[in-house]
């Protein structure tokens, strides 16, 4: 009997696949997102437009907080680490979550190192801009993928533009011959086993969810057919006007995302979305995409 | 053959790859609609509570259960299982087509910390088969007429009744076709 192989760390990903993984701060959200039909719920101190809005140093969320959704829930109780910071995973793992979000909507620990992810039974998902970024996660250990986005702002561009690069660059790899793949492999700075992989497969070798700029059923949808696995919802249900009704109709928009008569249907009568933030008017230096490379 | 997958939600695409590899057509099954023509039927892993959301949401549960009470050869892995039995331990979460007269405790060998894989005797497969336990369910209590095929540390985690075989683990993960051909083979009884 083996724990925490690879096959049993990516296989929960690929359980997950076709669902929504929703951001919940209380005990009450999660039993909502539960009920919504969510797969999983990603248990945070704040959700990212409070942290946004907040500022200060986004942490690892009080173990106490933690357990009390865990309690409540019979679905996989997801939380995030900050980038690097390998203690706040063992104690995550030590309270027996079921996955790690080694996550760049907290502040990052370690400006040049993420986190060993190989040293732990509990898998990891990792944020991605590109496939370089993806595969370098891999290789580190992560078992899932979803794209960057920017998160917290309701605005679902960015999301789009991190999953395009990811297709793009692993159509172009499957153009190449194998003499090019060393090549590719030192641009897209990658470990070469993966690129080759990639390059033979077609596809990233663990699932890929879309994540950060989600809010409405349609935006599900879109990822899905820009050829994403499932989604992350942070701050887009419960920065709602009517949570559990958009919780249930973005779940329903992803299973149903071929479907444009059914995904009219959901998104009728859904009151106001998260108001939504302008990429442009983000300073710089408060994107967060742009922690961990 | 047209062999159906539920694809509300989970790995189904690895289902409907082992299917297919085994010389059948995989059908992903969304709507009612798709459930017409079928030789056999595969409920896959994946979250039970958002495949048994989404079936009773979408009016795809009483058709999935009278094409199954009717006959149709059907295997349920992991959530397929949950969403076979007749009921859960503790708390009911969800509704279940109580089609394998079995209680299935939810989560019975822990959290994902727990999750692993094993070498599992099979009842009338030769070896064993490499089994992939995930957040697995276990079969707590056994009815009559349901044949217990595989068993961990006394739990069952394998059982037929009739045409309907469930199991806890997860046979399209790993590449061995066994128990998708168990299941064809029960279609071509059919």
């Amino acid at each position: 009997m083996e724990q925490g192989t690879v096959r049993v760390k990516r296989g929960l990903a690929e359980m997950l696949k076709g669902g929504v993984i929703m951001d919940v701060t209380t005990a009450e959200q999660a039993k909502i997102a539960e009920a919504a039909g969510a797969v999983a719920v990603m248990a945070l101190e704040r959700v990212p437009a409070d942290i946004r809005r907040e500022g200060g140093v986004a942490r690892m969320a009080d173990p106490a907080r933690i357990e009390e959704i865990k309690a409540v829930v019979t679905i996989p109780v997801m939380a995030k680490a900050r980038i690097g910071h390998f203690v706040e995973a063992q104690v995550l793992e030590a309270l027996g979550v079921d996955f790690v979000d080694e996550s760049e909507v907290l502040t990052p620990a370690d400006e040049e190192n993420h986190i060993d992810k190989w040293a732990f039974t509990v898998p990891f998902v990792c944020g991605a801009r590109d496939l370089g970024e993806a595969l370098r996660r891999i290789g580190e250990g992560a078992a899932m993928i979803r794209t960057k986005g920017e998160a917290g702002t309701g605005n679902v561009v960015e999301a789009v533009r991190h999953m395009r690069a990811m297709t793009n660059e692993i159509r172009r790899l499957q153009t190449l011959g194998g003499d090019q793949l060393m090549a590719a492999a030192r641009e897209l700075r990658a470990p070469y086993e993966l690129v080759r992989e990639v390059a033979e497969t077609g596809r990233l070798p663990v699932v890929n969810f879309a994540a950060g700029g989600i809010a409405t059923p349609a935006d599900a949808a879109l990822m899905m057919q820009l050829g994403c696995d499932g989604v992350f919802v942070g701050s887009g249900i419960f920065k709602s006007d009517d949570p559990a009704p958009r919780a249930a109709a973005i779940v329903a928009a992803t299973t149903y995302f071929r479907d444009p008569q059914k995904l009219a249907e959901v998104s009728r009568g859904l009151g106001t979305p998260m108001v939504g933030l302008e990429i442009g008017q983000i300073p710089p230096a408060e994107m967060l995409q742009s922690r961990g490379r | 053959m047209r062999v159906g997958v539920l694809a509300l939600q989970g790995d189904f695409r690895e289902h409907a790859a082992a299917v297919g590899a085994l010389g059948a057509e995989p059908v992903l099954v969304r709507t009612a609609a798709d459930l017409a023509g079928l030789g056999a039927l595969v409920l896959p892993g994946g979250e039970s509570t958002t495949m048994g959301n989404l079936a009773e949401r979408f009016g795809l549960f009483e058709p999935l259960r009278s094409a199954i009470a009717g006959g149709l050869p059907t295997l349920g892995t992991c959530a397929g299982l949950i969403l076979l039995a007749a009921g859960t331990t503790g708390p009911s979460v969800q509704p279940q087509l109580g089609m394998l007269d079995v209680t299935v405790e939810r989560n019975a060998f822990g959290r994902q910390v727990d999750s692993f894989e094993a070498d599992l005797e099979v009842a009338g497969l030769p070896g064993t088969v490499r089994a992939v336990f995930i957040r697995a369910p276990w079969v707590a209590r056994v009815g009559e007429g349901v044949e217990v095929l595989a068993s961990v540390d006394g739990h069952p985690v394998m059982v037929r009744q009739g045409k309907v075989v469930g199991t806890s683990f997860h046979p399209e993960l790993t590449g061995d076709l066994r128990v998708h051909r168990l299941l064809l083979d029960m279609a071509g009884e059919h």
